[in-house]
C-alpha cells in the first residue's frame, strides 16, 4: 500500500507557488476544501488561476483569496453571491472565464482522463462559442472544448483512507471527483481519515490513484449558503 | 390581472407527465415541485448532483452536504441518488432528463433564450443553463411577460447575450401560454381575465392567434 497521508496542512500544500493554476472542488460552499483554502490564504502566494464552479462568498471559501487579491483569473460557471468578486471583475482587476457548468465538469474530467478535447452542443450560438471550432454531428452543431489541467487540485471528501481512496457525502461530491483526476498534484482533505482496508472497495467514489496527498481535516465550518426550511404542521 | 408566480408554477405543473425526470431552474421553476398533479410520478434532478429531490427540510434538520443547484438546503426521497457533476451533465446532455423548466430575461420568436448576462451590469454566469438548453428536447420557460420597466420579454430577436439558440418550446407567463412555432409565438391559452389584446400589446415578437383562444383552466 502506498501511504498518501500527510500530517500537517503545510505539508499538504507544499510546493504551491504564485502564478500556478489550481482546481478547487465544491458547489457553492458545499464540499469545498476549507482547510486548504485557509492555508492558501495564509501562504501569501498570488497571481493564481483558480478553476472552481463558484467563487465562494465575500468572507468564506474562495472569497478569502479574492479579498487578499491572490487570484488573477477565475474559471467558473457561476459567480453570483459575491460582491467583492463582482467589484473586481467589473473594474477589470480580475480576469474571468465563464463557461457552462457541464462543459466545466467535462473539461476537468477530460483533463484527468487523457482526452485533449471534445465536442459539446452547450454554448453553440452564444459568446461561449466565439473562436471555437464548430462541427456538425447528427445534424446538430457542436463546439470544440479543450481539457483543463491544474498544477494542484484541492478536493474535499467525507471519508478517506491512507491509500487516498475517497468517499463523498450527499451533494458535496459535485466537482471533486473530476478535479481529483485532473490535478498534477491532488490534495484531498477529509472529515474522517481511516487506515487503508477500512473502506469497502466497492463503495469508493475516487480511487486513490488520483490522489497524491491526503490529510485529516479539522474545524469544518460547512457553512450553509441558503438555509431553506419548512415548518412542521 | 393575470397569474402570480404560483399560478405560473401551477400551470407548468400540468405539463408534467408520469415517469418524467425533470430539471427545475432557480426561481418560479422551483415552485413547480409543489404542484405535481395527483397520480403522476416524476423525479426532480438538480444539476449539482442529486436525483430524487424532496421538499425543504424541517427546521433544525438541514444538512450542509445536501443542497440543490440554487444552494438551498433540501431533502431526498426514497430512491434518490447522488452523483458527480460530470455524471449529472451526462444525464442532461444525453437527453435522459425529459423536461427542463427555467426562467428567462428574454425569449425570441424562434426560440432563442437569454438569461445569464446583462453586459456592464450583471454578470453572474450561466451555471448549467447553457448545457440544459442545448440538449433538452422539451424546454419550458417560466417568466413574467414583461420586465420591470413594462417592456416585452417576448421579442423578435433577443437583445441580451444568448444562452441558447432555437431551443425553447413553450412559454408560460403571467398572461399566457405560448408555443414556439416556425412563424412565431403561437398563443395557446390566456390567463384568467386577460384579453388577447392585452397579450398582443405585451408581446413585441410575432404573435399568432388562431381562432378563439381559450382561457386557462383553473
Amino acid at each position: 500500500m502506498i501511504n498518501k497521508e500527510v500530517k500537517s496542512i503545510d505539508e499538504a500544500i507544499a510546493g504551491v507557488q504564485s502564478n500556478m493554476t489550481f482546481m478547487l472542488g465544491g458547489f457553492g460552499l458545499c464540499g469545498i476544501p476549507e482547510n486548504c483554502i485557509d492555508a492558501l490564504a495564509k501562504s501569501g502566494i498570488n497571481g493564481l488561476t483558480c478553476i472552481s464552479n463558484n467563487a465562494g462568498v465575500d468572507d468564506f471559501g474562495l472569497g478569502l483569496l479574492l479579498q487578499k487579491r491572490q487570484i488573477k483569473k477565475m474559471i467558473s460557471s457561476y459567480v453570483g453571491e459575491n460582491a467583492e468578486f463582482e467589484r473586481q471583475m467589473l473594474s477589470g482587476e480580475l480576469e474571468v472565464d465563464l463557461i457552462p457548468q457541464g462543459s466545466l465538469a467535462e473539461r476537468c474530467r477530460a483533463g484527468g482522463a487523457g482526452i485533449p478535447a471534445f465536442f459539446t452542443p452547450a454554448g453553440y450560438g452564444t459568446e461561449v462559442a466565439e473562436g471555437k471550432e464548430v462541427r456538425e454531428f447528427n445534424g446538430q452543431p457542436h463546439i470544440l472544448e479543450t481539457a483543463l489541467e491544474a498544477d494542484f487540485a484541492f478536493v474535499k471528501a467525507w471519508k478517506g483512507d491512507t491509500a487516498g481512496n475517497l468517499i463523498y457525502k450527499g451533494t458535496a461530491r459535485n466537482f471533486n471527483p473530476m478535479m481529483a483526476m485532473a490535478g498534477k498534484i491532488t490534495v484531498a482533505e477529509v472529515e474522517q481519515l481511516v487506515p487503508a482496508g477500512e473502506l469497502d472497495p466497492a463503495s469508493i467514489h475516487t480511487p486513490g490513484i488520483f490522489v497524491q496527498r491526503i490529510i485529516q481535516g479539522k474545524n469544518y465550518e460547512k457553512r450553509i449558503e441558503q438555509r431553506t426550511v419548512r415548518t412542521k404542521e | 390581472m393575470g397569474l402570480d408566480k404560483i399560478g405560473i408554477a401551477k400551470r407548468i405543473a400540468k405539463e408534467l407527465k408520469d415517469g418524467y425526470y425533470v430539471n427545475l431552474g432557480i426561481g418560479i421553476p422551483t415552485l413547480v415541485a409543489n404542484y405535481i398533479p395527483e397520480g403522476i410520478n416524476v423525479e426532480f434532478q438538480s444539476e449539482n448532483g442529486v436525483l430524487g429531490m424532496g421538499p425543504f427540510p424541517f427546521d433544525g434538520e438541514e444538512d450542509a452536504d445536501l443542497i440543490n443547484a440554487g444552494k438551498q438546503t433540501i431533502t431526498t426521497l426514497d430512491g434518490a441518488v447522488f452523483f458527480d457533476s460530470a455524471t449529472s451533465f451526462s444525464m442532461i446532455r444525453g437527453k435522459h432528463v425529459q423536461l427542463t423548466v427555467l426562467g428567462a430575461m428574454e425569449v425570441s420568436e424562434n426560440g432563442d433564450i437569454a438569461n445569464w448576462k446583462i453586459p456592464g451590469k450583471m454578470v453572474k454566469g450561466m451555471g448549467g443553463a447553457m448545457d440544459l438548453v442545448a440538449s433538452a428536447d422539451n424546454i419550458i420557460v417560466a417568466m413574467m411577460h414583461t420586465n420591470k420597466a413594462g417592456e416585452s420579454k417576448l421579442l423578435k430577436k433577443c437583445s441580451l447575450p444568448l444562452t441558447g439558440v432555437s431551443c425553447v418550446k413553450k412559454i408560460v407567463t403571467n398572461l399566457a401560454v405560448l408555443e414556439i412555432v416556425p412563424e412565431g409565438f403561437l398563443l395557446l391559452e390566456r390567463a384568467p381575465g386577460v384579453s388577447v389584446e392585452e397579450i398582443q400589446n405585451a408581446t413585441e415578437g410575432t404573435l399568432i392567434i388562431k381562432g378563439t383562444v381559450p382561457e386557462m383552466e383553473a
